[in-house]
């Protein structure tokens, strides 16, 4: 059965992308509740620093990825002071003013004519392993690892670390939070801040796989939708399913139906999850104050 | 405390806004002008305009059409916003408007101006239905599928080659001259922004806003808020679809461009700039967006990057929208009073 095994492997990868590329996202909106709909302006912004610095300014590997977290996590604070901020807790405004900022960052590019074939990104391991019969190259290996490492690391966050569960707690529950002295608006910056991060780790893995194309911007945004819809945003093993479900779903799609049929499997997961279960397959239905 | 010597602002209203509130509007024409005027001349100017033809030549006539387009498109929006549903995909309307046109006069082998008609309040009345599912979803999730829905439409009509495929649907007759044209959204316009404000201020608008403000307990005194949103989302939609429909026989062609950004981020930025709430003030919005942005055409994509902008500046500085403050200076003065 090489197919079918194929199949379970690529649809483990497409997990892990989405996952990667979905994490940055959701952990915002999970958190303090911004929609940072300029999350995959930003996710594309981290690809081009990233090419930036290691091809045209000759820095090593390590060095280049660290620049393009960095410039990431800086434009994510910048968005927060300058856009969010203004209108936070306007829910609607903050949707309408980061989707601006990420379209605006998009089609910044798009004019730019940052559109050709020399805009790649080297994988992080070359080379090809063979699991079985299937062959997949390392840097989808290094991809999953990563997707499972990041997933972890996150879950520990947030339940370990002082500033993993105030932030945790400003979700919860917000007024107990207030008075126990966490800073409502630092909390919310950082939040955005480490979206921001996330967003540009997800670049530096995920955009070697092909080109780094404007429209993948947009395919992230849909794609950090999805998942956040479809995984609910209360826990990150509600994610890890989601991301699963959908990633194996596309690839069937792809497979079975033809290869442009996986983007409609994201609606389709949209709608139908929204439709029966509001807060997602893991949710425990608090979300429901989202919904009629 | 207050420091001696501060004084705040006041704003009162004008002694002719308080007069003409009730019967006393009646009690003369200052009070007649004075409520009239700026609806009439707003609608004269954009009657007299496409007669001005030798005058501005047609370039800016055409400009003018998009610009009445688009301002419908904005009309759209901001109703929707008053139901609380906040769309970022306006342009499935739009193309949905150009597409159904487009298969009523090419396959179905309508008159032009029947099929933009059935065009118009068929792409409603399906959006209506598409969005149906997901109607149930408040604020932020409904945004959220809005914005995916073109996008997959788009990327749908790619893969498929299906309604023309990436080449689109050509060979629209046009619907009769320019002017025609420019007639029909005119008309289009004054009926969607006087009719749909005059909606809103009606028994009907104050359901319509109770759902946006409190859906729960409008749903606790037996409204049924699922059809009432379908309702609003189908009425709606129709300034945007007759908008999508005249532009596809304007340009003789509707392809997936329809469904482009552009279309979705242009009445979002002009209801938001001209004042979310108010049908006029989207409208304004537009009517003043639209001929800069055919001074940034040289630009490309940059000119999305402009209204993206635009945007941002408009709901950070300015939120309550350009329209309402010229609203305000005109209903009422402001003083210094001391504290």
């Amino acid at each position: 059965m090489p197919e079918l095994l194929t199949v379970l492997v690529y649809g483990l990868v497409q997990a892990a992308v989405l996952l990667l590329v979905a994490l940055g996202f959701s952990v915002t909106f999970g958190l303090s509740g911004i929609p940072n709909f300029s999350h995959g302006g930003v996710y594309i912004l981290s690809g081009f620093v990233c090419w930036f610095s290691l091809r045209k300014l000759g820095w090593p590997y390590p060095l280049a990825v660290a620049a393009s977290v960095a410039v990431a996590a800086a434009v994510g604070l910048l968005v927060y002071a300058a856009v969010i901020r203004p209108v936070r807790r306007l829910v609607l405004a903050e949707v309408i003013a980061t989707f601006a900022v990420g379209v605006a960052m998009l089609e910044l590019f798009r004019w730019m004519g940052l559109v050709t074939y020399e805009f790649n990104l080297p994988p992080v391991v070359a080379g090809s392993v063979a699991l079985g019969e299937v062959v997949v190259d390392a840097h989808r290996l290094v991809v999953v690892a990563s997707a499972a490492g990041l997933g972890l690391a996150l879950w520990w966050f947030g339940r370990a670390t002082r500033t993993g569960l105030a932030l945790r707690a400003m979700a919860q529950e917000e007024y107990t939070a207030l008075s126990l002295g966490i800073r409502e608006d630092r909390m919310a910056a950082l939040s955005v801040v480490l979206g921001s991060a996330l967003a540009a780790v997800a670049a530096v893995l995920v955009l070697p796989l092909g080109l780094i194309s404007i429209n993948l911007g947009y395919d992230a945004m849909l794609v950090a939708l999805a998942v956040t819809v479809t995984g609910g945003t209360e826990r990150t093993a509600g994610l890890v399913l989601a991301a699963l479900l959908l990633g194996l779903a596309t690839v069937v799609a792809s497979v079975v139906i033809g290869p442009h049929w996986s983007e409609v499997v994201y609606l389709a997961a949209i709608v139908a999850v929204l439709a029966v279960r509001p807060s997602g397959i893991l949710g425990r239905l608090k979300e429901l104050e989202e919904r009629v | 405390m207050t420091a001696p010597g501060a004084y705040r602002r006041e704003r009162l209203d004008r002694g002719i806004k308080v007069r003409s509130d009730d019967i006393f509007a009646l009690a003369g024409w200052a009070e007649l002008v004075y409520l009239a005027g700026p609806r009439v001349a707003a609608a004269v100017l954009l009657l007299v305009f496409p007669l001005l033809r030798n005058w501005t030549g047609d370039y800016w006539q055409t400009v003018f059409l998009v610009a009445v387009a688009m301002m419908l498109a904005a009309v759209s929006w901001a109703f929707l916003e008053n139901v609380g549903l906040v769309s970022l995909g306006h342009s499935l309307f739009f193309g949905a408007g150009g597409y159904l046109t487009a298969i009523a006069v090419l396959d179905l082998r309508l008159p032009p101006l029947l099929a933009v008609v059935c065009g118009t309040v068929v792409a409603a009345a399906g959006c209506g239905v598409l969005l149906g599912p997901v109607l149930r979803l408040r604020g932020v999730y409904f945004s959220l599928v809005t914005f995916a829905l073109p996008l997959l439409f788009a990327r749908v009509i790619e893969a498929t080659k299906i309604l023309g495929g990436t080449e689109g649907l050509a060979g629209i007759p046009g619907l009769g001259s320019l002017e025609a044209r420019q007639y029909l959204l005119v008309v289009g316009l004054l009926v969607a922004t006087f009719g749909l404000q005059r909606l809103l201020d009606s028994d009907y608008g104050l359901v319509l806003h109770a759902i946006r403000d409190n859906d729960l307990s409008v749903r606790a005194s037996g409204i049924p808020v699922g059809w009432w949103k379908f309702g609003a989302v189908v009425v709606g939609a129709l300034p945007a679809t007759l908008a999508g429909a005249v532009l596809a026989t304007h340009y003789h062609v509707v392809g997936m461009s329809a469904f482009a950004l552009d279309y979705s981020v242009l009445p979002l930025t002009a209801a938001v700039l001209g004042g979310p709430g108010t049908m006029a003030g989207a409208a304004v919005g537009a009517a003043l967006l639209v001929p800069l942005s055919e001074l940034l055409r040289a630009f490309g994509t940059l000119r999305v990057v402009a209204y993206c902008a635009v945007l941002v500046l408009a709901l950070v500085s300015v939120p309550e929208g350009l329209f309402s403050l010229v609203r305000r200076r005109y209903h009422q003065f402001e003083r210094w009073v001391p504290l």
